[in-house]
């Protein structure tokens, strides 16, 4: 087999197996069970309960743990905006690099809190040292945390009808700080110190120094910008944050520095989201239901990532036009050591999941290729970044339960609970307020742009252009943070529009989910019997299927023929 | 919202000091143990520090030149030209390289061109090129060195990474070890 492929089969593979007992591992984390680094972390989480006078052994219900995890990153909102505007005086700035503008600053911060990592800016000249680890590497541990911490509230609203102690599940939902802190604490900081290393020892730097400038072999005058970089990459993978420490983010040499960091960074992206299904299957002892949730995600990912690699390969039929050789695939804006195989792979799972790093340039991919890089994030069912995938699949799994009611006849219930109007509302609301965000904003865009081109957003002219700012709302509204780059998006339209767009992204998805779980875990438990519609089976996985891929189509198809597909055909 | 506020800010300053500050801090110390002592890859040659993982610009005829970059190769910034596929500009670009490089190497094949010497790399600061894209430009560099081209195959043979392991991944050239290579064979 060509070895690009091998590597992405390897990969993918090697990803798998080890999700399954990562995913155990994490279920008893959260579970409060024993596991490996009680002796290590047991302390340290301890220290922390005990100086910020929290109890985390108190259960909390559903709206207190809403009302902690707003608090917390209001907190961390403001911290953000503080430090990127006053960066310029700030300590540790070796470039001399200035503060960042109000606007700027606020789509940074909040696109850091929310784990998108958009970026209007790069990480070269428009950031500090101090910025990097004290701003973004910190909310990008954080934001995870939190997504995490969400995610394994869920978890234990949807256990069993009663534990030991005979209380319904609603009286024991855990603490959100718990979660929060041992997801990183037992989960995130480990795994990226791994990581980490191993960039370390593959080129990627770590250093407190500034810029170098170096005379080149012809004599050129250059600057190489430094800093901190491998434990900032470590993280942005590991928590599906996708921030790039310099601009070009995994592209850049020094970030990626091999076809080994490469896997080792697809790995890192992918792991935790993979685990945290599996994860929820561990936790409520229904594997089947997971593997029912794997599936259905595995088959929507697969159906992006293999044609993306096909395109990418294949190689630019206008450059084909030109006569020369395109053995190594579409290169413009891909990288030699990774390839054009890698590249197409990473450019759907870094958009399925939440991470939004890039290896290649997303705005200079095939048509298509960026036809399924906007649907990847459009769907933003399949994996989904860490905690808030899970999320995310279970507001369709809600609709799918409903739907698959009303067509067979029976009350729609989800493991043991009546799934009634309140919830199916929220559902339904957290499913369209997607499409909403995404076409509001691309229309308020190009109506703008056409009225005034001297705007001067777009770096591509015809459909391009709109895909350019489709793209941007369609990676703010699903958190994710990649970007057809050509876009002149450091500007108070972009800055102030994505970053509206980015916090209801956010918190409506996560406050829903939470609604409907806490609502569920209420309700009496209805044992399964006979007239109970199972949805650990192949046949509910195919409708949750279709139920995702239906909202998508009616949503988004006239935005994608706009862009992408009048791309593809006009050329 | 208020009974939270406290223990919220209390956390938040205690994840700094233990997320950004003992981890960056643990990995700066680390770093200094790695071979490179947390800088990157470089190469020392005649008193003279490169970057071997950073592209420069290579645009003399005895030089095997780097793919095209965005970023004028300066380290300073990174990125593509985030060009789309169909974009009139990118192809006037590309095609621009094309006879630049026929001008160059005159005795080449338009069809001989690995796409990726005429294509902007994503970083603007890659450092390979494949071992075809190397490989077309050894005719010019023995006529402008008055080298056997024999000798030049050899060169690049030698500085062809396969793949990962044998198995993953594409063949490169890094463009900086193999020039510092031709200026050494004199």
């Amino acid at each position: 087999m060509d070895t690009e492929i091998l590597g992405i089969v390897t990969l993918f593979l090697a990803t798998v197996v080890l999700a399954v007992p990562l995913g155990r591992y994490i279920a008893r984390v959260y579970a409060g069970e024993r596991s490996l680094l009680d002796p290590v972390m047991g302390p340290v989480e301890r220290f922390f309960f005990r100086i910020a006078g929290i109890d985390a052994q108190r259960q909390m219900t559903w709206k207190e743990h809403l009302k902690a995890l707003l608090t917390i990153n209001l907190v961390w909102f403001l911290w953000a905006m503080f430090v990127l505007t006053n960066q310029g005086w700030l300590p540790w700035n070796p470039d001399g690099n200035p503060g960042m503008g109000a606007d700027l600053a606020f789509n940074t911060a909040i696109s850091f809190v929310v784990n998108c990592n958009l970026q209007h800016y790069s990480g070269e000249t428009g950031a500090t040292y101090f910025s990097q680890v004290f701003a973004l590497l910190f909310l990008q541990f954080v934001s995870a945390g939190t997504g995490m911490a969400a995610a394994a509230m869920v978890f234990k609203a949807l256990r069993g009808p009663a534990d030991r102690t005979g209380e319904r599940p609603a009286a024991r939902l855990g603490n959100f700080y718990d979660h929060f802190l041992k997801s990183m604490t037992r989960v995130l900081l480990p795994l990226s110190l791994l990581v980490a290393v191993l960039l370390l020892l593959n080129g990627t730097p770590q250093t407190a120094a500034g810029r170098d400038r170096i005379a080149t072999l012809q004599g050129d005058t250059v600057e190489v910008a430094r800093g901190p970089v491998a434990g900032f990459v470590a993280i942005k993978h590991l928590g599906t944050n996708g921030g790039g420490y310099y601009g070009a983010n995994s592209a850049h040499p020094l970030e990626n520095p091999s076809y080994f960091t490469n896997m080792l960074e697809m790995w890192a992206q992918m792991i935790v989201p993979l685990a945290m299904v599996f994860a929820l299957g561990f936790h409520l002892r229904k594997k089947r239901f997971a593997w029912m949730v794997f599936g259905v995600m595995t088959v929507g990912f697969l159906a992006l990532a293999v044609p993306n690699m096909v395109l990418e390969m294949r190689g630019n039929p206008a450059i084909d036009a030109l006569g020369v050789d395109q053995g190594s695939g579409a290169m413009e804006g891909k990288e030699v050591r990774l390839g054009a195989a890698a590249s197409g792979f990473w450019s759907v799972a870094t958009t399925v999941i939440s991470t939004g790093s890039v290896n290649a340039m997303h705005d200079s991919t095939m048509p298509l290729s960026g036809m399924n890089e906007l649907l990847a994030m459009m769907t933003n069912a399949f994996y989904g970044g860490v905690g808030v995938g899970i999320l995310n699949f279970f507001v369709f799994i809600i609709l799918a339960v409903f739907i698959s009611g009303l067509m067979v006849g029976r009350t729609p219930e989800l493991l043991g609970r009546k799934v009634e109007a309140r919830e199916v509302k929220i559902a339904v609301i957290v499913t369209l307020l997607h499409p909403l965000l995404i076409l509001t904003g691309a229309a308020l865009a190009a109506y703008a742009i056409t009225r005034h081109p001297d705007l001067g957003w777009l770096n591509n002219p015809g459909p391009h252009g709109f895909s350019e700012m489709l793209y941007e709302y369609t990676s703010s509204a699903a958190n994710n943070g990649s970007g057809f780059e050509g876009l002149g998006d450091n500007t108070p339209w972009w800055n102030i529009s994505t970053a509206i767009v980015l916090l209801l992204g956010r918190f409506l998805p996560i406050i829903g989910p939470l609604a409907i779980a806490g609502l569920l875990a209420g309700k009496p438990y209805v044992p399964a019997g006979a007239g109970t519609l199972r949805t650990d089976t192949a046949t509910f996985g195919v409708v949750v299927f279709g139920v995702i891929a239906i909202v998508a189509a009616l949503s988004f198809f006239p935005a994608l023929a706009l862009g992408p597909i009048a791309e593809h055909f006009s050329r | 919202m208020r009974p939270h506020l406290l223990p919220a800010l209390k956390l938040t300053a205690l994840c700094l000091l233990f997320f950004s500050g003992l981890y960056t801090l643990a990995l700066l110390g680390i770093a200094k143990l790695t071979p490179n002592g947390g800088n990157a890859a470089t190469v020392e040659v005649d008193g003279r520090v490169y970057y071997t993982d950073l592209a420069q610009r290579f645009s003399d005829d005895h030089y095997f030149w780097s793919r095209p970059s965005a970023v004028g190769y300066n380290a300073v910034g990174s990125g593509g030209s985030n060009k789309g596929p169909t974009n009139p500009d990118l192809l006037a670009a590309v095609q621009a390289r094309i006879d630049t490089f026929l001008v160059h190497d005159p005795g080449v094949a338009r069809s001989a061109i690995p796409s990726e010497l005429v294509t902007a790399s994503g970083s603007g600061l890659d450092p390979h090129l494949s071992p075809a894209a190397a490989r077309v430009q050894i005719a010019r560099i023995a006529g402008r060195r008055g080298l056997d081209p024999a000798a030049l195959e050899k060169l690049v043979d030698a500085h062809t990474r396969g793949p990962l392991l044998g198995l993953f991944g594409p063949s490169t050239v890094n463009v900086l070890e193999l020039n510092l290579a031709l200026d050494a064979l004199h």
